[in-house]
């Protein structure tokens, strides 16, 4: 759907890292962990395509006037690289932008009683926090978080508020453990793979890892994958991957922001 | 005054009103249908198809450039077959006409494709593309060759007796003359523009930021070069021609009308806002009503110079 959302709140949580609050149609409350919106930065032709974010947390507020009862909110959260998320960095409380969504197929939960291992890579936190808010209803869920230096690790704080337990690694060593947090995850996956499932979402390179580790230890391994994205709704087919049965005389193109984008490691090809 | 009419014929297909989906960004119809009224605009021309299915070409495909944007898609398309069993049954639902946009990488392709789509009754019209930037053999060499267009569209226009539409391409230098050998070669309706062959570099990595190295130049960048490309086809041939590039408002499509269009065609905009294309349909209808225009039509090649 397409609507319009008031910003709600507006603040850096890290050193160029922004949390968004903006409210949301009632029809957003149906949106799953790992779905993402697509946001017109601003009613111009510059920046002329809209700004894809995953959904990073969903819930309701009491309203100041009682006659209007609850009304659902949403949260990005997002990370300053260049024109678009500058702007978006500058608006304020009050400021009202155009939204697409929610958006793509997100998480499957799969069986509660098995563990949950979320891993994270700089702001591919952002929609682990709403799929570990849905999780540690019913399930164990853990979290490695990684980035290349203290700043790069969020929100850490409100995971294990949740009651999510944290393992975190930085490349500079910064903070938590040094080095990649796929040797991090590794190494826990080797005392124990009993009943476990990974979700991932962070940097390609990083996702080829843990989707290797997923092979080699035969895990289900869910995926979250970014493309550059014009439409967000299947049409140009800008933001495609390569699927597990690709090659030129076979096209099998899966679309991130329709088929995904969460994905099952085993249906793309990582070459 | 009663309400405006906005409807036109473009080649022989009926129009509610002068806006249709430009081919390759409005995907099949149903990917926008939770977004607008699919029978509140005047055509859909789907993506365009290939005999076979076509893979396209490696990622990065798009880029976003200073009001516009680069794809180079490579013409990723499902094939015909798949066209016809997957696609068409939901756009057989929509009362809305359908043109079919389709390219061969063969001469011989554009015929067997053009054969295939006349014996659909659901199917409008085709618009023959003969200018896609992004694919190596076939397309752009129609495109830009007076001769070999006059070849492909007489081809095409002996396999079928649908409406005929041919999309030029604006990498030519001389617009006219492709414009009139393809009219000469029986097509019944010219749409321009397609994309402008264009390039982005990144300076960190030095690097050409698509993966194909250049790709289309679509969006508002592109609209001055479509409304002069527009006016000068439109006062040279006698068939319809309908007007592409950058239409992002009503009033933009107005534009295209005084230049000469008698119908548009809305591409970019339907990835900024997916309902675009009623928007600006309902936009023409208010400026009508708000000048006292009663009809859409005499606005066609209106402009005063
Ligand atoms: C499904 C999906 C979910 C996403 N969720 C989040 C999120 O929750 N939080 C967040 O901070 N970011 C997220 N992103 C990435 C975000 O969309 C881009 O960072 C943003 O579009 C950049 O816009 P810009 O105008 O600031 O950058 P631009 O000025 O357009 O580009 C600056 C640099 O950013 C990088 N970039 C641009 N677009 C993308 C893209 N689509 N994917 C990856 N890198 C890009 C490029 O390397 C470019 O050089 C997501 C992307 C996708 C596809
Ligand atoms: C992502 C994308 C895919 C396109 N695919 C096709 C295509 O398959 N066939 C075609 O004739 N034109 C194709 N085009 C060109 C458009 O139909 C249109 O001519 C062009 O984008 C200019 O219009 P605009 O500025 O309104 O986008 C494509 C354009 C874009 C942006
Ligand atoms: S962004 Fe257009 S198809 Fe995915």
């Amino acid at each position: 759907m397409q609507f319009k959302s008031m910003i709600i709140s507006n603040i850096e949580v890290s050193p160029g890292y922004f949390k968004m609050r903006m409210t949301a149609p009632p029809a957003v409350r149906s949106a799953t962990p790992g779905q993402f919106i697509m946001v017109r930065v601003r009613d111009a032709i510059d920046p002329l395509l809209r700004r894809p974010f995953g959904i990073f947390d969903l819930g309701t507020f009491a309203t100041a006037y009682t006659d209007c009862g609850t009304q659902t909110y949403f949260e990005i959260l997002y990370k300053v690289v260049g024109k678009g998320t500058e702007m978006l960095s500058t608006l304020h409380q009050g400021d009202h932008l155009d939204i697409l969504g929610p958006l793509g197929k997100g998480f499957m939960p799969g069986d509660p009683s098995g563990e949950k291992i979320l891993v994270g890579g700089g702001v591919g936190m952002a929609p682990l926090y709403y799929l570990a808010k849905e999780m540690v209803k019913t399930s164990k869920v853990r979290l490695f978080a990684g980035g290349r230096n203290k700043e790069d690790i969020l929100c850490i704080t409100e995971f294990e508020r949740l009651g999510v337990e944290t393992y975190v690694s930085t490349d500079d060593g910064t903070l938590g453990a040094s080095g990649l947090v796929t040797e991090v995850l590794e190494k826990h996956l080797s005392e124990s793979i009993d009943n476990k499932t990974i979700f991932a979402c962070g940097p390609f390179p990083m996702l080829r890892a843990i989707a290797a580790i997923a092979g080699r230890h035969d895990i289900p391994c869910q995926v979250s994958l970014e493309a550059y994205m014009a439409c967000g709704v299947g049409a140009c087919l800008g933001c495609v991957m390569k699927g597990r049965n690709h090659s030129n005389e076979t096209p099998d193109y899966r679309c991130v922001c329709k088929d995904g984008p969460v994905f099952d490691y085993r249906d793309l090809q990582w070459d | 005054m009663g309400k405006p009419d906005l409807s036109v014929e473009v080649a022989g297909i009926k129009l509610r009103n002068p806006v249709m989906t430009a081919s390759g960004t409005f995907g099949y119809g149903k990917e926008f249908a939770d977004y607008l009224d699919l029978e509140k605009i005047g055509a859909i021309i789907t993506k365009g198809l290939s005999i076979r299915p076509k893979a396209g070409n490696p990622t990065p495909r798009i880029v976003e450039t200073p009001g516009g944007m680069l794809n180079a898609i490579g013409l990723q398309n499902v094939g015909i077959d798949a066209f016809i069993q997957e696609k068409l049954p939901f756009l057989r639902t929509v009362n809305t006409p359908v043109i079919v946009n389709l390219y061969g990488n063969t001469l011989e392709e554009y015929g067997e494709l053009a054969e295939k789509l006349d014996k659909l009754p659901e199917v409008a019209g085709l618009e023959v593309n003969i200018s896609c930037p992004n694919v190596k053999q076939g397309g752009i060499v129609f495109g830009t060759d007076p001769n070999a267009a006059y070849e492909v569209v007489s081809l095409v226009r002996e396999s079928t007796i649908k409406p005929l539409i041919v999309k030029l391409s604006p990498n030519v230098t001389n617009v006219v003359e492709m414009a009139n050998a393809c009219v000469d070669a029986g097509a019944d309706a010219l749409s321009l523009i397609n994309t402008l062959t264009g390039m982005a570099i990144d300076l960190q990595k030095r690097r050409p930021i698509l993966a194909n190295m250049t790709g289309g130049l679509s969006g508002p960048a592109i609209k001055p070069v479509a409304l002069r490309m527009v006016w000068q086809v439109a006062q040279a041939v006698k068939v319809p021609v309908i007007g592409i590039g950058g239409i992002m408002t009503a009033t933009d499509a107005l534009e295209f009308m005084l230049a000469g269009a008698t119908a548009v065609q809305v591409g970019t905009a339907n990835f900024l806002d997916p309902s675009a294309a009623q928007t600006i349909a309902e936009g023409m209808e208010t400026y009508l009503e708000e000048n006292g225009i009663a009809d859409v039509k005499e606005l066609i090649g209106a402009l005063i110079t």
